[in-house]
């Protein structure tokens, strides 16, 4: 894709999406978002720069390879259902600091494993949606 | 009953490194397993011929009524004295037999395990435990066939066996299960006590069928009969043990331990013993033809085999008496004969008995052993294979209704077993040499050790019966019966019809011997005119037809077109709610509701009539982008109808898919074929599709009257606070059903594992180096493995 405004704009919007993906993340406990959605957003700002700049572009952005970002977003999960396990309660069960992180974009973020697992669905998902906008690209053969 | 599996169990895994520690003569410490068991099962013979039954019982599946138990009575000890003891003959004689074989260790664990198997099915007291055994007979046959893996004609041999005896074993699971449902229990000692009851049962001709499949197809009845001449391409102790002297009488141990509960009845006398005559005559005009040593006995052991079928069908204490001894007999003398013919072949190379002779001088040993086994085959006195034949014809002179005929198949069937009994253990060591290109040689002690202790039990057991007779012979017979019996051996009736009919049996075996050149050629005659139309042939059709339906199916099912799939996914979502729709009658309150769509404000209507255009604008829309599009509007719209009625996050979701959906297509899209479809193919995809939307359209309509219960939405609305959390939906994904989204994300990264595996693997494209890097690749995982496979391997 040749255009260069859509090239520019995407490269403006990029840091904006990627903070608001966070702010989604993070708030998504009590308010709408998650990381799943926060997940996507992010992938869908990686994809529209894939999209308008080609994968090279993307790739710097992404700075790990995609597998990293699935493979890290798994682990967490994974040891956010094995931490209670270790700790001797049920897989998965919720454990929570009980202390507050105050953030300046998302407000206070209460640490615990579900907000460990939500991360590592984050990272998950935005490594697998970046894995196939590259995987497409390289298939184009442009 | 678990140790001795456990001790069985350890030296097999022990097999292999001593092996490769101390060579052949590993093969001795290991036979010292089934030996010492031998020994212990010998021991309590006093006990057994009391008419006790020792049962042990641990607890396993108790939930499926399926129980590690075990029963020892008069019928499993006479099978485990035979499993152990030539279990051990046959470890010490392949010693000798596969000394410079590499895969030697193999072939003793692999006999040892088969020793697990078919010591666990004869000691089984639940009835889904013995069908597991039964089953692990047949795999432990299979791998022990295919010994000589090199060899495609063993290979296929092996699969042949494997297939028929476990089609049988499935027959036969069908079977107890039906029993088991009948009485109530797994467990063998009650259900033999449910006689009337199984027998009243209006399925009890299906029950009987069913077991009686998985019999006759491990005991190679006739039609089933032609996978164990095909066997005979294992090594000959593997021939001896699972081959003639136990597994295979897997069927006939079946038989005779459900007769308390299935015989007796006139479907099981025409069946069972119909068969059994059919094999046993089959089985011996094949067999005395032969001009290979190991196919003559093996025609041969089809013929006994189909002879102690009869036995057991008949149901008669004679005859069940003659079952016994013949059992013995037979294990004694064909397990002899199968070792020498071993050792044949391995000094001479040759199994030809053609060419064969002169081997009393050459290996005096090996032959005396063969030669005295001949003749107890032949049933010539004072060996225990007279004996056999003498309660055998007593038996059929007795048997009620249709003694003539089997009399009459006992007998011819009987003459062409001393003819083939002549030919495989008399000729070939006595005659002179024919041939002096053939030399051999005496063989290892091994090797002439086996043979020759079953050639001396032969004559010992036929001169003086008794010993068997209250130890180990008449609790058999009393476990088969169900009942006490008094019974009375001897090897000298006086001059009885039986005794005639022994004599004549002699008398024309060897004149059919006589002219046995002549036999063959009639014989070849009349193969030509059947000219392989036998059970290999149908075999061999039955199994090529089956892989080529099933290709032919996966060709029409596993097409490769995309859309393909798609529609028959959606077909299949369409008759499943078709059902749902049609079983509650949801139409009714579908078209109750015309007021629900007019009373929505003007705006949603707009953006749904705004969704519905642009539906039927991707419907036909003659090229891809404008189709995208139209599916891009639905995609929003639907987004913006959940954030309409409050559910942010599934609207934030739907947006965002969306948007990375759409990036995706236009990636691709300029890559895709032509955008192109016939008529007819759009035609069906339009009833397709307008067809499931309807039934989705009255599935939503439906919910909105259906009041479920709402207990679950207000546990997670109560309990989310619990969770430190106020969104409900977040709270639920990563907390409440934390483990399903583990799921969901592992199906994620598993997809995307595919994508490339499909992409990388399509050929043509190149790839620029800087994006090689990037992947995930299939491909790359499989070639870096490869080597590892294939060292492995070779």
């Amino acid at each position: 894709m040749n255009s260069i405004p859509l090239s520019i704009i995407s490269r403006l919007l990029f840091p904006l999406q990627l903070t608001l993906s966070i702010i989604l993340l993070f708030r998504g406990h009590n308010l709408p978002g998650g990381g799943f959605i926060g997940g996507l957003l992010a992938a869908s700002a990686f994809a529209l720069v894939g999209f308008a700049n080609g994968s090279a572009r993307m790739k710097t952005f992404l700075l790990f390879a995609p597998s990293v970002w699935i493979g890290t977003g798994m682990l967490l999960a994974l040891l956010a259902g094995l931490m209670p396990v270790l700790m001797g309660e049920a897989f998965f069960k919720g454990l929570w600091h009980y202390g507050i992180i105050p953030t300046i974009v998302a407000g206070d973020v209460k640490p615990g494993t579900p907000m460990l697992f939500d991360i590592g669905v984050y990272l998950l998902v935005v490594g697998i949606a970046s894995h196939l906008v590259l995987l497409f690209e390289s298939k184009g053969g442009d | 009953m678990i140790s001795a599996l456990a001790i069985l169990l350890i030296s097999s895994l022990l097999a292999v490194p001593l092996r490769s520690l101390i060579g052949p003569r590993a093969g001795l410490l290991l036979a010292l397993a089934p030996a010492g068991l031998f020994y212990r099962t010998f021991k309590s013979l006093p006990e057994i011929s009391t008419g006790a039954v020792f049962l042990e019982k641990t607890p396993w599946i108790s939930s499926l009524g399926v129980d590690l138990s075990f029963r020892l009575d008069g019928l499993s000890l006479l099978f485990l004295l035979l499993i152990y003891g030539i279990g051990a003959l046959v470890l010490i004689y392949s010693v000798g037999y596969l000394k410079d074989d590499p895969l030697q260790g193999r072939f003793f664990g692999l006999v040892l395990f088969f020793l697990i198997a078919m010591a666990g099915l004869v000691a089984a007291e639940n009835l889904i435990l013995l069908f597991i055994f039964w089953e692990l007979t047949s795999v432990a046959s299979y791998f022990l066939i295919s010994h000589y893996h090199t060899d495609a004609m063993a290979r296929r041999s092996a699969l042949r066996a494997l297939l028929i005896t476990g089609c049988g074993g499935l027959a036969l699971l069908a079977g107890l299960i039906l029993i088991g449902m009948r009485c109530g229990t797994f467990s063998l000692t009650e259900v033999l006590l449910q006689r009337e009851n199984l027998v009243g049962d209006p399925r009890y001709l299906l029950i009987l069928l069913l077991v009686l499949a998985g019999a006759f197809t491990k005991s190679a009845q006739f039609p089933f009969h032609f996978w164990l001449p095909g066997a005979m391409a294992a090594p000959a102790p593997v021939s001896a043990l699972l081959h003639s002297a136990t597994m295979v009488k897997a069927g006939v141990f079946l038989l005779a331990r459900l007769f308390p509960a299935l015989g007796g009845t006139p479907e099981w006398h025409t069946i069972v013993t119909g068969f059994g005559a059919i094999t046993m005559l089959i089985g011996a005009v094949i067999a005395f033809a032969q001009t290979d040593l190991k196919r003559l006995l093996a025609y041969s052991t089809v013929s006994s085999l189909g002879t102690l079928t009869m036995l057991t069908g008949l149901g008669t204490v004679e005859a069940h008496k003659a079952m016994v001894v013949f059992l013995i007999v037979h294990a004694a003398y064909k397990a002899a004969l199968f070792l020498v013919s071993g050792s044949v072949d391995h000094a001479v190379h040759t199994r030809d008995v053609r060419r064969l002779g002169g081997l009393l001088r050459e290996m005096p040993l090996s032959a005396t052993a063969a030669i005295i086994s001949g003749l107890s085959m032949c049933g010539f006195p004072p060996m225990l294979g007279f004996l056999g034949k003498e309660l055998m014809y007593e038996a059929k002179l007795q048997a009620p209704q249709i003694a003539g005929l089997v009399l009459s198949a006992g007998v011819a069937s009987n003459i062409l077993i001393v003819a083939t009994a002549t030919a495989a253990g008399l000729r070939p060591y006595l005659r002179t040499k024919l041939d002096d290109n053939i030399h051999g040689h005496e063989v290892s002690w091994t090797m002439w050790f086996g043979p020759l202790l079953l050639a001396t039990l032969s004559i010992i057991w036929g001169s003086m019966p008794h010993l068997l007779q209250e130890s180990v012979i008449r609790p058999a017979i009393e476990a088969v019966r169900g009942e006490p019996l008094k019974i009375k051996l001897a090897l000298w009736h006086g001059i009885n019809p039986v005794l005639v009919l022994s004599v004549l049996t002699l008398i024309l075996g060897a004149a059919v011997f006589m002219v046995i050149k002549i036999l063959r050629r009639f014989r070849e005659w009349l193969g030509a005119l059947v000219k392989g139309w036998n059970g290999d042939r149908t075999f061999d059709l039955l199994f090529d037809g089956t892989l080529g339906a099933a290709r032919y199916l996966t060709r029409l099912s596993q097409h490769g077109y995309l859309r393909g799939y798609v529609a028959v996914m959606i077909a299949f979502t369409g008759m499943a709610l078709l059902w749902a729709v049609w079983k509650v009658e949801a139409w009714h309150f579908a078209f109750q509701s015309p007021d629900l769509f007019l009373s929505a404000p003007p705006a949603l209507i707009i953006l749904i009539l705004l969704m519905c255009g642009s539906a039927i604008f991707a419907a036909v829309a003659k090229s891809r982008l404008a189709v995208l599009s139209g599916f891009g509007v639905v995609g929003f719209g639907i987004a913006l109808l959940f954030s309409w009625h409050g559910a942010p996050d599934l609207a934030l979701t739907q947006f965002f898919v969306e948007t990375i959906l759409l990036i995706l297509m236009l990636l691709v899209i300029g890559h895709l074929p032509r955008f192109q479809e016939g008529r007819g193919m759009r035609l069906r995809d339009l009833m397709l599709s307008v067809g499931v939307g309807l039934l989705f359209a009255i599935v939503t309509l439906h919910s909105f009257w259906v009041h479920t219960n709402d207990s679950i939405s207000s546990f997670y609305l109560e309990n989310a606070p619990v969770a430190k959390g106020n969104n409900v939906v977040n709270v639920i994904l990563v907390d409440f059903r934390a483990l399903d989204t583990m799921g969901e994300i592992i199906v994620l990264a598993v997809a995307a594992l595919g994508a490339s595996a499909v992409l990388r693997g399509s050929p043509g494209r190149s790839e620029t180096g800087a994006g090689r890097r990037y992947q995930l690749s299939f491909k790359k995982v499989i070639s870096q493995r490869k080597p590892g496979f294939k060292e492995t391997l070779s």
